[in-house]
């Protein structure tokens, strides 16, 4: 046989025989190994696969130890799913007339965690308490599984059989049918409604809201000609005043004017101007907190005090002024707001919360004096978020009352609880034939009417919402319906007859309206796509031809002068939603119900807020929580209520929040607090807020513990807690209102960290850090719900908050100024009558030095490489050392299991198999006796660091985000990696570049606002925050 | 050779013989027990079944079943163990300092303090474990073991681990010699003892022979042991002074703490020694052995003991204004005037004012007025610790956080059981031990009592 000459290449490299080639091709393994980048032995193999061999065997045996219970694997795996993978999908949240456009996360098919959605330009990426809460009513257990016909549970084609033949005689004998809801921001909902209403001609729908703006878009036709509430953009404010708007906590878009006042108020040494803030208002408000000029007026001197701007804009404007008894001078600041108000006329917003038209007209007036609109406001692009209509509402009930409507669909609405003619609509009810309700639980109305045709959560259901002109968001379901449920708007459409599908008529609308309106694609199924993944879809509108018309305004001055009658006798009150229950739809929500209020720190329940003057008047104490029932009695209604002492409190008012006293809102809602509600009047014919006069306070005698999880109102003028300047003083010095602690050594005064034990970190891949700044947060409490979401914090009940255990990992201390700054330390504890007001979101600071790591007995909280204080649940013992030792108190420790455990039955997500859906799986579910706190969502960075991994690159800038930082409306919150010179946080502190040798724990922070909370103890924290600036022309208390 | 000046007063009064303190001491272990004494100790089972209540529920439960919270992770339970400790102070410090010093007198009340002593450790130990959030775990964690956990390992910078060397050293060489000591005189029991009786004293006395090489022997180990354990006096209580030295809470970051506790643990034992043997003396007639001698030389040593507490609350709050940190000069301002000032008052009179009534010999000899400041002392020295835990952490950095500490029916509970553990032991130890070293009266029997017995 002959011999075979050919040669066969490996590759082309080797025929080629470069030395590289031939270099590497020497080795066994021609390409580098990563297996001995730890040690620089030269076995590296062989240590190799002794630790894989290792490795495994310690793997299975730790397997042994705990077997895994009711893993139940995949038979046929989802497409998209896969274990421990989160998906994201965008959607929007809807309750009633609030939206917000979200993303939800899912795990293994559940929706675990809401956030904002960054493609939206109205609400970019923001979130409220409300909406970080709302995952967790998805799993609620008191919703309803299925129809119900009197309380009893039927079947769909039942009640759908008797319901449409209900309304056909109805329709036949030309009786009444109405429909009654919230706002409907959905188009399409609304032509579902409409063919409903083609069907049964006599039916009408009646919408209101539970806090209403009818009264605004009255003022608006009244003005403008329109009916509409128009949008604001605080952003472009230099001068903002606020009468009575609670604009940053309750108002409407509050979500989108978070975001929109945070931007005139953030500054830094290159940019030293801010808006000023002007506030007038009775209850102190989250927006009054953060005012830099606040003054509490008398609901009835809303009125004059609008009045009086407009005369003294008027006289600036040489305009026509109104009559008006009232004068500016009365008022304090009310000149100084007018003054400013003309000087940045363009650049200024005036808004009123009223609900009162006349009231309105005149803010129209001011507005269009300062030359407002088409600047701060927009009359073209209108909020939808409030549609209601009072007298609609109002008539409704009166109709119902008088046997005038045959049947009536209350549309995810319960007007028997949170409108003013609850009661009404309550009797009057039994004369309507049919009575249905589409609530998702027994609430008040629903045990009041025949059929329930439970709807699906937002997160189960296809919708669209339109938050403005153009300004479309998709609802998109995120797991299938839990229950035998059935959206509403379907089962108008199977009621007017029509068997088909929402999802489909859903697209069919979109198909035939929206995707006209677009010219990107000409394909209606990439069209759909695009818009379902990006949540949001926007079209430009036209702008409105629209001219004002002065001359509603004398009669609205005359209005005024008659309506808002400044005594100053009688007692006022003033009406309110609170930060964290808002208009008490979601009552059943425990994360709401015990997010401490941001102002009064008060959870689980309403109360009467009253000035301190007022409480010494009636010889009221409160200390500690514990304080005393009254009787309020307006007019015939009479309620028993704990009062709750509120420094900024206007003399002469007490104050009330709506949204609580539910009766069959479920087992976590019931009962907490009074329904304020009934309490709500007309005015002009719209609902107001507030009750001038036949308001009287009784005491009872009795005591009552509210829950507050902040006692002490004051920061006793620690300086190295709340730093605090003006603005003028920040112009002239950027370091204006910082304190920096000095210790005395040899002659010099040095910098505490000079003087320490510690040797300091290094951290070589990444330093994780945070910076707050205390002049853009707000307040909203929006974190401490993201938080608590994204980490399973449990939810501890009344009791157990009374006894100071609230296990919140961040919370937002809130602080008044002294009413005698000067004052000696027992005087430093009262707080002001009309405070200054500072938030300061605080939560483990991850000390470089910590003093909880030295003093644990077993090493149960370490330090880690990326300068992370980090808990190991499973090692601790709970010896409490490390909280005592925590000089910030917030560590939180499991004095009880607070899961399956029936004494803890209102932390829902932890006690029944249908709550527990919502825990977030990356976060251990800490067990009695160890102790928790704040990780800097360390899950949150792992993952982050793994996808990097994954990709082969390194973490950028932005590809973790803590819960809170990404729910904060207002960016007030930056996390990042100080070791990354260019991460927004690193130019935010202006860190310097460090010499080699210096460690990361020494690194120069050059940002003058920026500093550590008591820095002279030196534990060094990762945690910044920067001074807050109030724009006064000087300090005051 | 012992001299002793014959102008000292005799320490054992009542002309007894060496075979008077057998007996006297012997009787009341060889006797059936007295009414009164099963009252007392049907007593302490009672309080002690009633406190394990509150235990059992504490421990099933968990630690929410106290009064703490976010902000005072600490109260009654770390009081309570500083306050046994404190307690178990005295028994050391009688029978080790001042065996070093030759102080004779102390040979009547040293069995029942070293006694005292350990019964107090146990009670003190109760609560380090009691009031962790998983004791079942941490009882043993805490420990350096060698474990399977990987490398885990207990961290030597904690206070609270330096606490666990102190506590169970301090244990062990107090249990020792304790045990030591007791050896002869379960002998001599035994010699007189029948039966059963004589098996178990016989174990008990581990094949004592009475040989002079064996007193011999006894006498090394008592001096080795006395060696060992004087150093534990001082490092017991400053130990547990640094879990509170060593951190950064103002009324807690504070050097003068060691010298202070110390002082302190003196006052209370010494106090609690006085309680209790005032009592036995009492019951047990033991007015020849415990002489108005004993009585007045320990209300001699309170009233050094408490004026140096009292000169280290004053030092506190000097430093603390001297100091200018506003946090610290907070923390004392909280102390005397904020919400727990009754707190601070009530340990000043107990225990910086009480005392000083020794000063007259009228009250200091007399049995009625030592018992009751005794008392008020072991009462004004649990205030002292609550007051710096609970006072200390109830209002420290941020005023967010600052908040009241109210107990619960179970703290009191815990409290109760380590009073029915501590008494239910001394009951039993009273009744079956010798109270008395027997031994070590005899050898001052003759130089001492000569003269009274003429």
């Amino acid at each position: 046989m002959k011999e075979n000459q050919k040669t066969y290449w490996k590759g082309i490299e080797q025929l080629k025989n470069d030395p590289e080639f031939v270099k590497k091709n020497e080795g066994e393994f021609p390409e580098y190994l990563p297996i001995n980048e730890q040690s620089s032995e030269a076995n590296g193999r062989r240590d190799f696969l002794k630790l894989m061999g290792f490795g495994i065997a310690a793997a299975s045996l730790a397997a042994c130890e705990a077997p895994v219970r009711k893993a139940i694997p995949y038979l046929n795996k989802p497409v998209d799913v896969d274990p421990s993978v989160p998906n994201y999908y965008a959607s929007t949240y809807v309750n009633g007339g609030d939206a917000v456009s979200v993303v939800v996360k899912t795990r293994e098919g559940r929706p675990i965690k809401v956030e904002g959605n960054k493609y939206s330009s109205v609400f970019k990426g923001c979130t409220s308490s409300h909406v970080e809460a709302s995952v967790l009513s998805l799993y609620d257990k008191e919703r309803l599984v299925g129809p119900t016909k009197g309380g009893a549970e039927v079947d769909w084609n039942t009640l759908d059989k008797e319901v449409t033949a209900q309304l056909g005689k109805i329709a036949a004998s030309g009786g009444q049918i109405r429909i009654v809801s919230n706002t409907v921001l959905s188009p399409t909902t609304k032509k579902a409604i409409e063919e409903f209403k083609a069907k049964y001609p006599t039916t009408q729908h009646v919408a209101y809201d539970q806090v209403s703006a009818y009264g605004i878009t009255k003022a608006n036709e009244a003005s403008f000609g329109q009916a509409i509430v128009p949008s604001y953009d605080f952003s472009k404010a230099k001068t903002i005043v606020g009468v009575a708007a609670d604009f940053l906590g309750t108002w409407f878009s509050h979500v989108e004017f978070n975001r929109q006042y945070a931007e005139t108020r953030r500054i830094s040494a290159e940019h030293r101007e801010m808006s000023r803030h002007f506030q007038f208002e009775t209850n102190l408000s989250l927006t009054g907190a953060n005012a830099d000029y606040r003054t509490p007026v008398k609901p009835s001197q809303v009125g004059g005090v609008v009045a009086a701007i407009y005369n003294g804009i008027a006289k600036l404007a040489g305009q026509a002024s109104v009559s008006s008894s009232f004068k500016a001078s009365d008022v304090q600041y009310l000149d100084k707001a007018i003054k400013e108000l003309w000087a940045n006329r363009g650049k200024s917003l005036l808004v009123s919360g009223s609900n009162d038209s006349a009231v309105q007209i005149l803010v129209n007036g001011i507005n269009q004096m300062l030359g407002n609109y088409g600047t701060t406001i927009d009359l073209a692009q209108p909020m939808l978020y409030r549609q209601g209509n009072d007298m609609a509402m109002n008539t409704f009930a009166k109709d119902l009352s008088a046997g005038r409507i045959g049947g009536v669909i209350f549309f995810n609405c319960n007007p028997v609880y949170d409108s003013a003619e609850g009661a009404a609509i309550a009797k009057g009810l039994a004369k309507a034939s049919l009575t249905v309700s589409t609530s998702d639980r027994m609430d008040e109305t629903a045990a009041a009417v025949t059929y329930v045709a439970p709807d699906h959560h937002y997160l189960e259901q296809w919708n669209d919402v339109e938050v403005k002109p153009g300004k479309f968001s998709m609802v998109q379901p995120t797991i299938a319906p839990l229950f035998k449920t059935r959206q509403a708007p379907e089962s108008f459409l199977k009621w007017a007859g029509q068997t088909v599908e929402y999802y489909t008529y859903l697209q069919n609308n979109w198909k035939e309206t929206f995707f006209a309106q677009q010219s990107v694609t000409s394909d209606f199924q990439t069209f759909w796509d695009k818009t379902l993944f990006d949540g949001v879809f926007e079209v430009a509108v036209e702008a409105r031809d629209v001219t004002y018309s002065a001359e509603p305004v004398a009669q609205a001055a005359n209005s005024i002068a008659q309506n808002y009658k400044v005594q100053g006798q009688g007692l006022e009150l003033a009406l309110y939603e609170k930060v964290g229950l808002g208009n008490g739809t979601m009552a059943n929500n425990p994360w709401l119900q015990e997010l401490s209020d941001p102002i009064s720190k008060a959870t689980w329940d309403n109360y009467l807020t009253i000035s301190m003057a007022y409480a010494n008047e009636l010889g009221i104490e409160m200390v500690d929580g514990e304080t005393e029932l009254v009787t309020l009695t307006v007019g015939g209604n009479s309620v028993e209520v704990p009062v709750l002492i509120q420094p900024g409190q206007a003399d002469g008012t007490v104050g009330l929040a709506i949204g609580y006293g539910r009766t069959s809102a479920g087992k976590v809602g019931n009962g907490v607090g009074v329904n304020a509600y009934p309490f709500i009047t007309k005015l002009n014919g719209a609902n107001t807020m507030d009750v001038l006069a036949g308001v009287s306070v009784e005491k009872t005698g009795k005591k009552y513990k509210l829950a507050q999880t902040q006692t002490h109102q004051t920061y006793m003028e620690r300086e190295n807690v709340i730093q605090e300047a003006t603005l003028p003083e920040y112009k002239k010095d950027t370091a204006a209102g910082r304190w920096s602690p000095k210790i005395y050594k040899e002659g010099e005064y040095i910098k505490p960290s000079k003087i320490t034990l510690w040797s300091g970190h290094e951290y070589n891949n990444h330093h994780w850090a945070l910076t707050i700044d205390m002049n853009t947060c707000t307040g909203c409490s929006a974190c401490v719900v993201a938080c608590q979401a994204e980490n399973n914090i449990p939810v501890v009940g009344k009791e157990e908050v009374l006894n100071r255990r609230e296990m919140a990992w961040l919370r937002i201390d809130r602080y008044y100024s002294a009413a005698n700054p000067a004052g000696n330390k027992k005087e430093l504890e009262e707080a002001s009558a009309n405070p200054e007001v500072t938030f300061q979101p605080m939560m483990c600071q991850h000390c470089n030095n910590a003093p909880c790591e030295t003093v644990c007995p077993v090493a149960a909280t370490t330090h880690s490489t990326e300068g992370l204080n980090q808990m190991t649940y499973n090692r601790c013992i709970g010896t409490r050392y490390c909280a005592n030792n925590c000089p910030y108190k917030v560590r939180r420790f499991n004095w009880f299991k607070y899961h399956d455990n029936t004494q803890f039955d209102k932390n829902l997500s932890m006690n029944n198999d249908l709550g527990k859906m919502v825990l977030n799986p990356d976060v251990t579910v800490r067990a009695r006796g160890v102790m928790e706190k704040c990780s800097m969502c360390v899950q949150r960075i792992q993952a982050g660091k793994l996808q990097a991994k994954k990709e082969g690159r390194k973490v950028k800038d932005g590809d973790i985000e803590m819960a809170c930082a990404s729910a904060c409306s207002t960016d007030a919150m930056v996390f990042g990696d100080l070791n990354d010179p260019n991460s927004k946080i690193s130019k935010l502190l202006k860190v310097e570049e460090k010499e080699p040798g210096v460690k990361a724990t020494d690194r120069v922070i050059n940002e003058d606002r920026a500093y550590h909370v008591l820095e002279e103890l030196n534990v060094n924290p990762n945690v910044w925050y920067m001074t807050k600036i109030r724009n006064k022309d000087k300090q005051e208390a | 050779m012992q001299v002793t000046s014959t102008v000292r007063k005799p320490l054992v009064t009542g002309g007894k013989t060496v075979h008077d303190v057998t007996e006297d001491i012997c009787r009341h272990v060889e006797s059936k027990p007295n009414k009164l004494w099963g009252m007392a100790f049907g007593i302490s089972v009672i309080t002690l079944l009633i406190g394990s209540i509150a235990v059992v529920a504490t421990v099933w439960n968990g630690i929410g079943m106290w009064g703490l919270n976010k902000t005072v992770g600490w109260a009654w339970d770390i009081t309570n163990f500083v306050w046994w400790v404190g307690i178990g102070h005295a028994g050391t410090l009688i029978s080790a300092v001042l065996l070093l010093f030759r102080q004779k007198w102390r040979m009547a009340i040293n069995r029942a303090s070293e006694a005292m002593t350990i019964f107090a450790v146990i009670c003190a130990a109760q609560f380090p474990i009691l009031h962790m959030g998983r004791p079942w775990l941490g009882a043993y964690w805490a420990l350096p073991l060698p474990n399977t956990f990987g490398s885990l390992w207990v961290n030597f910078n904690s206070p609270l681990l330096w606490d666990v060397f102190a506590i169970s050293t301090y244990f062990s060489v107090s249990l020792v010699f304790w045990y030591i000591g007791l050896v002869p005189d379960f002998a001599s029991i035994r010699d007189r003892a029948k039966g059963i009786r004589k098996m178990i004293y016989g174990a008990l006395s581990l094949g004592w022979n009475g040989a002079a090489k064996t007193w011999s022997r006894y006498e090394s180990v008592s001096l080795v042991l006395a060696g060992l354990a004087t150093p534990l006096v001082l490092s017991v209580h400053t130990i547990v002074s640094f879990d509170f030295a060593t951190s950064v809470i103002p009324g807690w970051h504070t050097t003068i703490f060691p010298p202070y506790f110390v002082a302190g643990a003196i006052f209370s034992g010494f106090a609690m020694v006085l309680t209790l043997m005032i009592v036995t003396r009492e019951v047990f007639k033991l007015h020849d052995y415990i002489t108005m001698e004993h009585i007045e030389l320990m209300n001699i040593v309170i009233i050094v003991t408490g004026s140096i507490v009292g000169i280290a609350y004053i030092t506190e709050f000097f430093v603390a204004w001297y100091s200018g940190v506003p946090a610290e000069q907070y923390a004392f301002f909280n102390r005397m005037q904020g919400p727990y000032w009754w707190a601070y008052w009530s340990m000043m009179t107990c225990n910086v004012i009480s005392p000083q009534l020794f000063w007259f010999k009228k009250i200091r000899t007399n049995i009625a007025a030592t018992f009751i400041i005794s008392i008020i002392v072991n009462i004004g020295m649990w205030f002292e610790r609550f007051v710096i835990i609970v006072t200390s952490l109830h209002r420290d950095f941020l005023p967010s956080s600052w908040a009241m500490f109210y107990p619960t029916v179970y703290d009191a509970g815990v409290y109760l059981f380590t009073f029915g553990l501590f008494f239910t032991c001394f009951f039993l130890f009273a009744k079956f031990f010798p109270v008395i070293n027997m031994a070590e009266v005899k050898s001052i029997i003759k130089s001492s009592s000569e003269k009274t017995a003429e």
